[in-house]
């Protein structure tokens, strides 16, 4: 295949991206978004395969092959077998393979242009693919180029660990709360200006030992970055690290001189950065606080709250259940831990055929990913017309009948409005207690992820449903009527 | 002791300050009743039902008073019978003293305790003596029935068969209890309800009851509610010029107006004046609610029912609860046992007035001898003070395209400065950068550009799909591999086959749960 060609293939391929990332507007032509998407990577990788200085024997052709095969295996095993409530992990730990792969082919171009370098005029010519690309740089490009690859290294690597510890905490491998090394930001900004010396040692003709240290550095950086980042931030996490493993992807473009990475890794790093934005916004928070970590400090203290939480059976729950009229179920993280999903379409179905009026509310930050309600539900075969954002339902809270929390906390805090105090004042919240009744479905009396007292749960109108969320609402189903 | 209820005597004056079930109950708490003859006839209980009841009948005013230590009635009592009390025997009545300080003096000469039914403070733990709230809520209601009955069509609009007729427009002005009332009889029939109350608080009760707020916007806030006890304050003059522009507004649309605006101890506001009524169209009604202390509307006439040169019905009757005598001698008993049960705390039928209670104290207006109103200021306010509330002004079409142009203009020029800066960057960079480096640059931005304007359009359902499917595309480092691999250097081979391997893993696994995720989105 010609140079031509591959970049005809190239262009196609972009497109067919642009076209995946737009089609994700609506449920439908998301369907036909993914399809674009899937071709538009076989064009990349297999023109890519064939073009010049790729398969240059048989022996790489074939390395290539058991590669590709050995990883499409593992791809498909994992995203088949993957539960829907563990999809946050599994996107963070896909996170952190690109910011692996980052840093490997950082490494190679930087042999690659040790190697070409060592190399005499006759030799140079020879060369095709990447080493002739190198071969052809004049010594400016060479210096620009040795930033592009210190800088993928360290998006990378970055990219690499701070995966790697979400995955932990999403899964409950690493405890959820936010932690930091003595130091805190400190060590950050000391590693990041650390990192910033050796890129200028690197490109004043330092060794690879410079790449090598960076590497390490970088490694801490996404290590203590992510760590310091509490529980429920973590959506916002996912998607920075996912704009982060794009723009790794543009910086190896840049590297390489490949325009489809650079175009790709641009939408991507765009689009990651767009979602954390979103996220914070629908949190109040800025961005800077969230990605340096934790709640910021409280002003004051809290507000004390009155009243007591009082509890309630499931034939009391049922009992307003057929009384209502019109039914609003808030799902938080609780839900796809407890896995109840189906359990809850059971119910929402159930009440839909006695003629109630059943939606859902979804706080833009319910869950650990964005949009992760909404996919639990979707799985559990809850229609989607019935699943509404903050904004469309929050007004009709003061008509509803009965409001049902299952396994939410923050997202649903009085406090956000009423206690200027509180760590999460200002953040937009569904205001569940402007109902005439509530029951919260809860495992017990404790705090949520945020470790925030909720005066919600000592409202005159709520009522504590406590066990665990699937038991609950099962024990439930044969009650309604 | 002995409770004894005199026979109202006022010309409109149905209600009764007891009845036979009332009369039960007092009885639980120890006390004796009496009543004079005649004097639940009215209102249809019959001196044989009071009898049953356990209730002795006298003859005569004189007699009842002389044999009662606590004499209940409706209506302020009259000079005769103020003179027949004496030292140790309480009222209870509706006493309105600040407008009687005539009758003040003489009671208070007489040395006899009153206790004044419309002096019972507008706390929570009062409402159930809230005698008041009980009328308006009667006159409320009432109201709305005698308009009906002197309103030539429906309230409900209907498309029948023999045409078509339009629903009924209900202005309710003053949110008070007989206002909501009303309002809620209103909107039962099927009118269509607008209500307009001075005090902006209210407009959510309003709302709650189903009919629509008349938003006056002005910008002097007007004291809140709780600082007056709940009931509303006299308004500054330019404040009701602006109301009476929007009435004037309002006149020429409207069926039915009801007037309920009062303030404590002052003449009702003129609120619908005479070149309003004259705008209503012929056969449309007024409803005066205020008649007693000389109407809200200049054309009301106390006690009758007058028609405007214009055909407009205007009527200010002043006896609405007593045209419902049997319901609102029911409420009011109830609201007279509350008070007695409030000062028989031991239930042993023995009065203690007690003047530390705040109910008790804010209704007591002489005692032993001493006028002992006005009270102080109860120690619990009526009503939580509000927060104002900020109302989403209505704004005209001119003020919304002024806004428009600006939002425009700032938009531009947010645009022009980012816009700018990003140019002067990137002259910057094209300045000290290679051309091959340039050509690829400019690649890189118009991608973050792209993406910056599709992903705006992501559903916000779609977020999670959006992330696999990025994830799955940042996949594409595979190609970065693929192009190394090729060089001859064993440790280039190794990572590179490496990184093709993570990258397929990324590519596949994103991919396929994207599709996963996708196919379970359905409609309904």
């Amino acid at each position: 295949m010609t140079i031509g060609i591959v970049s005809a293939a190239y262009i196609s391929a972009a497109v067919l991206f642009i076209l995946s990332l737009g089609g994700l507007s609506g449920q439908e032509s998301a369907k036909r978004a993914v399809l674009y998407g899937i071709i538009g990577m076989a064009l990349a990788v297999i023109a890519t395969f064939f073009g010049p200085g790729v398969a240059t024997s048989f022996g790489i052709g074939l390395i290539i092959l058991i590669m590709v095969a050995a990883g499409s295996i593992a791809g498909y095993y994992v995203a088949s077998r993957v539960q829907m409530t563990e999809m946050p992990q599994l996107v963070a730990a896909l996170h952190s393979f690109v910011g692996l792969a980052a840093v490997f082919i950082g490494y190679n171009a930087h042999i690659e242009a040790w190697r070409v370098g060592g190399l005499d005029e006759a030799a140079r010519a020879t060369l095709e693919g990447f080493s002739a690309i190198l071969a052809h740089k004049d010594p400016v490009e060479l210096a620009i180029m040795k930033v592009e690859v210190f800088l993928g290294v360290f998006i990378g690597a970055v990219t690499f660990t701070g995966s790697v510890v979400a995955f932990g905490k999403l899964a409950g491998k690493v405890d959820g709360k936010a932690k930091k090394l003595p130091g805190g930001h400190m060590l950050n900004a000391g590693a990041a200006i650390l990192s910033f010396l050796l890129l200028l040692a690197y490109c004043n003709g330092a060794g690879v030992w410079t790449l090598m240290l960076m590497t390490l550095l970088a490694f801490f950086i996404g290590y203590h970055l992510i760590m310091g980042i509490g529980g429920a931030d973590m959506p916002v996490v996912v998607s920075m690290l996912n704009s982060y493993s794009g723009w790794a992807a543009a910086a190896i473009g840049f590297t390489l001189g490949n325009d489809l990475l650079i175009v790709t890794g641009a939408l991507v790093g765009s689009s990651g950065a767009i979602l954390s934005y979103i996220m914070c916004k629908a949190m109040n928070r800025s961005f800077i606080s969230v990605i340096l970590g934790g709640f910021g400090g409280t002003t004051g203290p809290a507000m004390e709250i009155e009243g007591e939480q009082i509890a309630i059976d499931a034939e009391g729950v049922a009992n307003a259940l057929n009384d209502a009229d019109s039914v609003i179920i808030v799902p938080g993280y609780g839900m796809a831990v407890a896995q109840a999903q189906q359990a809850v379409s059971e119910l929402t179905r159930k009440l839909r055929a006695a003629g109630k009026e059943v939606r859902f509310a979804i706080h833009p930050v319910a869950g650990r990913l964005p949009g992760h309600m909404n996919v639990l539900l979707a799985e559990a075969k809850v229609p989607y017309d019935i699943v509404m954002e903050m904004d469309e339902i929050n007004d009709d809270f003061p008509n509803t009948d009965v409001v049902i929390v299952i396994g939410s906390n923050d997202i649903v805090n009085p406090a956000a409005q009423e206690d200027p105090n509180s760590p999460i004042a200002g953040m937009p919240v569904l205001e569940v207690w402007k109902a005439k009744q509530v029951f919260v479905s809860k495992r017990g009396q404790g705090t949520g992820y945020s470790g925030i007292e909720n005066p919600l749960f000592y409202k005159e109108n709520t009522r504590m449903f406590y066990g665990d969320a699937k038991k609950s609402v099962s024990e439930l189903l044969p009650m309604i009527k | 002791m002995k409770i004894g209820v005199l026979r109202e005597r006022g010309d409109r004056e149905a209600r009764v300050a007891m009845t036979p079930e009332s009369a039960l109950a007092l009885q639980k708490l120890g006390y004796d009743c009496v009543i004079e003859t005649g004097a639940g006839k009215a209102a249809g209980f019959a001196d044989d039902a009071y009898r049953a009841a356990g209730v002795s009948v006298v003859d005569t005013p004189d007699a009842l008073i002389e044999a009662s230590d606590v004499i209940a009635k409706v209506r302020p009592p009259e000079a005769a019978e103020v003179e027949k009390l004496g030292p140790g025997k309480t009222l209870i009545s509706f006493f309105y003293p600040a407008q009687n300080s005539a009758l003040l003096e003489q009671v208070k000469a007489k040395g006899a305790n009153v206790i004044a039914m419309d002096m019972v403070p507008r706390i929570s733990r009062a409402q159930k003596m809230d005698a008041l709230s009980s009328m308006a809520n009667i006159a409320g209601y009432r109201a709305v029935i005698e308009a009906g009955n002197n309103f030539g069509r429906f309230f409900t609009g209907q498309v029948t068969a023999a045409g078509k007729v339009p629903p009924a427009k209900v202005l309710v002005i003053g949110a008070g209890v007989a206002g909501l009332a009303a309002i809620g009889t209103a909107t039962s029939l099927g009118a269509i309800t607008y209500a307009f109350d001075v005090r902006p608080e209210v407009a959510e009760q309003i709302e709650s009851m189903g009919a629509e707020f008349v938003f006056l916007y002005f910008k002097e806030s007007q004291q809140d509610g709780a600082a007056t006890g709940g009931y509303a304050a006299p308004s500054s003059p330019e404040f009701r010029e602006k109301q009476l522009e929007k009435f004037r507004e309002l006149a020429p649309e409207i069926d039915i107006v009801i007037t309920t605006a009062l303030i404590p101890g002052r003449d009702a506001p003129k609120l619908w004046t005479a070149d309003m009524v004259a705008m209503m169209k012929p056969g449309s009604v007024i409803i005066d609610l205020a008649a007693e202390r000389g109407g809200n509307c200049d054309l009301t006439v106390a006690d009758e029912r007058i028609v405007s040169e214009n055909g407009v019905i205007v009527i200010g009757y002043t006896d609405f609860p007593s045209r419902m005598a049997a319901q609102s001698s029911t409420l009011y008993s109830t609201n007279i046992r509350h008070m007695m049960t409030d000062l028989t705390p031991a239930k042993d039928g023995v009065v203690v007035h007690n003047m530390e209670d705040d109910v008790i104290r804010g209704a007591t207006v002489t005692k032993d001898g001493e006028i002992t109103f006005p009270p102080p200021p109860p120690k619990i306010k009526a009503i939580a003070a509000q927060k104002p509330k900020e109302k989403a002004k209505e704004l005209t079409p001119e003020e919304k395209r002024a806004n428009e142009v600006a939002a425009f203009k700032a938009q531009t020029k947010n645009q022009a400065i980012l816009l700018g800066v990003a140019t002067v960057l990137l002259l910057i960079v094209g300045a000290y950068a290679p051309a091959s480096f340039m050509s690829h640059f400019v690649v890189f931005v118009l991608s973050c550009f792209i993406g910056f304007q599709v992903i705006w359009n992501v559903s916000h359902s779609l977020h999670t799909p959006l992330m696999a499917v990025t994830n799955a595309i940042s996949g594409i480092v595979i190609l970065g591999a693929l192009l190394q691999i090729g060089s001859g250097n064993w440790l280039v081979v190794v990572l590179g086959a490496l990184s093709v391997l993570v990258a397929t893993i990324n590519i596949v696994g994103g991919f396929l749960v994207t599709r996963r995720m996708l196919a379970m989105f359905q409609k309904s």
